[in-house]
C-alpha cells in the first residue's frame, strides 16, 4: 500500500469486500429479505428456503449487535493472519458472521454477549488505485 | 425376530491410525472382508453395495472394492454426504433391504487423512493485484479470515460457545475436560489411532487451535476403513444359530437434513436435524434416550459433544453442562459416551466414522468389547453429522436369539 496525499484519498474510488456491504456516507451491510415470511439471505436466492416465495427486498441491517458466539482462531490457512476473533452477531434478530476488530485477540478481552458496533476497515489499494473496503465490528465503549 | 426388522449380520473395522502401506482400495478390502467372514457370508450373498470416501468422492470407491474382492455384478451406490457419509452408505444398503429389492446388503466407508492437517477453510480465490468481484458473494478477496472463519475447529468453536451463551456454564476447562474423558476411553480401545491418557492440565496448554479447541480436543486425521452387511429378518430366519445369535437389530436409522431457521446460513444450524433426527429414532425404536446403555456420538469438536446431549435428549433442554459434571457420561456413568474414544482419540477417517460408530455399539450389545466392554449394554446408539448438513442417527438392539 501506498502513502497517499489527502486530495489523492478522496479522489480514490472504493469497491466492497463483498455485495452486500453498502458502502457511501453510511456504510451499512444489505441483506435479501424475503418479501413473505422476512427470512433473510446475504446472498441471492431463487426461492426463499424458508416459504418458497419469490419475490425478494433489500433491506439494511442494524449496526449494532450482541457477540452471540465466537472464537479465536489461532490456526488458519495459509495467508490468513492470526490470531483474530470470529463471531457471530445478532443484529436484531439477525444472524451476521464478521471479524471482531479493535478488541484484544484473547479470552480476557472478548466475551459472549458483548456489545458491538458494526465498523468498516480498508483492505488496502490494488495496481489501479482501487481501494477495497471490508468491515468487522468493535466493542461499544 | 420380525421379518421386515432389519439386522447387522457381520461389521468390521480397520485399526484407525497411520496406514502408509495400504491404499483406499486395501482398507476397504480389509474392513469388508473382515465384515463378510464376521457374519458368515461372501460377496455372492450380497445384494447391494454402498460405498463411500468422501475426499475421494469421484473414484468409485464401490467399483474398485468389486475389483479387489470381488465383481459379482450388483448394483452400486456410490455416495458422499461430508462426515455422515458412512452413516449414509449404510442407510442405502438398509433401504435396499428394507424395501424389498434384495436380503443383504453392503456399506462401505473408507479414507486416508494421516497428515491431512487443516481440514476446510480458506476458500480463498487468488490476489491476483486487483480488487475483482468474484463468485457469489461478489467477493473481491478471500472471506475466510476476514469475515469470520471457515475453518471447522472455529465453526465448531462458536457452536459450542452459542450453546454456553444460551444456557450458561460453559468454560474452556469444562470442553478440555470432555477431552480428557474421550482421550482416557480410548486407552482401553486397541482400535484407536491414540491411546494416550492426557491430563487436563496438558489439554488445555497444548496448541491452540481455535480457542476454546486446543489441538487434542480436535477430531484426529487418521486412516480407516469400517464395513457393514446387513439382512433381512426373514433371510436372517434361515441363517445358522451362531449367526442369529450375534445379529444386531438396527431398531431404528434415520437421515435428516437442516431445516431453514433463522441464521443456519451463517453458523451451520447441528442442533435442530440431530434433534430431529434423535426424535425420529426414538420413535422408530420405541424407546427413551435413559433407556440408552451406550452412545457414540460425532465428537469431531470437544465443543461439539456438548451439544449433542443436549441434541440426543441425554439430557433435558439447557441441562448439558450439569449432565456432564455429573459423571453421566464417562464410561461408568448413566449414560456412557464415546466409550471408543471418540472422533478426538479413536480418529476421524471421514466416511468410515459412521460405520466404525456402529461397530462400537455392537461390539458392545453382543459382549465382546473386552475390557473396555459396557456390562450387559442391550441398547445403543450412534450419531454423526456432516456440516451441509446431514445428520445420521441409527439405533442398534441385542436381540434375544
Ligand atoms: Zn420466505
Amino acid at each position: 500500500m501506498t502513502r497517499q496525499t489527502d486530495e489523492e484519498k478522496s479522489a480514490v474510488v472504493q469497491i466492497p469486500i463483498v455485495e452486500y456491504l453498502v458502502l457511501g456516507e453510511d456504510p451499512h451491510l444489505e441483506v435479501n429479505e424475503c418479501v413473505a415470511c422476512h427470512a433473510r439471505f446475504f446472498d441471492r436466492r431463487n426461492a426463499c428456503a424458508s416459504c418458497e416465495g419469490v419475490a425478494f427486498q433489500r433491506t439494511r441491517l442494524q449496526p449494532e449487535g450482541e457477540v452471540r458466539a465466537f472464537t479465536i482462531v489461532a490456526f488458519a490457512a495459509p495467508g490468513v493472519p492470526v490470531p483474530f476473533v470470529a463471531a457471530l452477531i445478532d443484529c436484531d434478530g439477525t444472524s451476521v458472521r464478521a471479524n471482531l476488530i479493535d478488541v484484544t485477540p484473547d479470552a480476557e478481552h472478548v466475551h459472549l454477549g458483548m456489545k458491538v458496533r458494526f465498523c468498516t476497515q480498508s483492505l488496502g489499494l490494488d495496481e489501479g488505485g482501487t481501494e477495497a473496503v471490508g468491515f468487522g465490528f468493535k466493542p461499544l465503549a | 425376530m420380525a421379518t421386515d426388522d432389519i439386522y447387522i449380520l457381520g461389521i468390521d473395522m480397520t485399526k484407525f491410525g497411520k496406514h502408509p502401506d495400504l491404499d483406499l482400495v486395501d482398507l476397504a478390502s480389509a474392513a469388508t472382508m473382515g465384515a463378510l467372514a464376521d457374519g458368515g457370508v461372501t460377496m455372492r450373498d450380497i445384494g447391494v453395495l454402498a460405498a463411500g470416501s468422501l475426499l475421494n468422492a469421484n473414484a468409485g470407491i464401490g467399483q474398485q472394492l468389486q475389483k479387489q474382492i470381488g465383481q459379482t455384478g450388483i448394483p452400486v451406490y456410490n455416495v458422499a454426504n461430508a462426515c455422515a457419509t458412512g452413516a449414509t452408505a449404510l442407510r442405502v444398503a438398509y433401504m435396499a433391504v428394507k424395501s424389498g429389492e434384495c436380503d443383504m446388503g453392503l456399506a462401505v466407508g473408507v479414507e486416508k487423512l494421516s497428515g491431512a492437517g487443516l481440514l476446510s477453510g480458506g476458500s480463498r480465490p487468488s490476489d491476483d493485484g486487483t480488487w475483482t468481484p468474484k463468485g457469489r458473494y461478489g467477493a473481491v478477496a478471500p472471506i475466510d479470515g476476514r469475515i469470520g472463519t471457515e475453518t471447522m475447529p472455529g465453526v465448531f468453536a462458536q457452536i459450542g460457545m452459542e450453546y454456553g451463551h444460551r444456557y450458561g456454564g460453559t468454560s474452556f476447562e469444562l470442553f478440555a475436560r470432555i477431552s480428557e474423558k474421550n482421550h482416557s476411553h480410548s486407552t482401553l480401545n486397541p482400535k484407536a489411532a491414540y491411546q494416550k491418557r492426557f491430563t487436563l492440565d496438558e489439554i488445555m496448554h497444548d496448541v491452540m487451535i481455535a480457542y476454546p479447541n486446543t489441538r487434542p480436543m480436535c477430531s484426529a486425521n487418521c486412516d480407516g476403513a469400517a464395513a457393514a452387511v446387513v439382512v433381512g429378518g426373514a433371510k436372517l430366519k434361515t441363517l445358522s444359530m451362531q449367526q442369529r445369535s450375534r445379529a444386531v437389530k438396527i431398531s431404528a436409522s434415520v437421515l435428516t437434513s437442516d431445516p431453514w431457521e433463522e441464521g443456519c446460513q451463517v453458523l451451520p444450524n447441528v442442533n435442530t436435524l440431530t434433534r430431529n433426527a434423535a426424535q425420529q429414532a426414538y420413535e422408530q425404536a420405541g424407546v427413551d434416550p435413559q433407556d440408552l446403555d451406550l452412545v457414540e456420538l460425532h465428537d469431531c469438536f470437544a465443543t461439539a459433544e456438548l451439544v449433542h446431549y443436549d441434541n440426543l435428549g441425554l439430557c433435558s433442554e439447557g441441562g448439558a453442562v450439569d449432565f456432564f459434571e455429573s459423571g453421566a457420561t464417562w464410561r461408568d456413568g448413566a449414560t456412557p459416551v464415546n466409550v471408543s474414544g471418540g472422533l478426538e482419540s479413536k480418529g476421524h477417517p471421514i466416511a468410515a466414522t459412521g460405520i466404525a460408530n456402529i461397530w462400537e455399539v455392537a461390539t458392545h450389545l453382543r459382549g465382546e468389547a473386552g475390557n473396555r466392554q459396557i456390562e450387559g449394554a442391550r441398547l445403543g446408539l450412534a450419531h454423526v453429522i456432516g456440516l451441509g448438513s446431514a445428520c445420521g442417527v441409527h439405533i442398534l438392539e441385542r436381540i434375544a436369539a
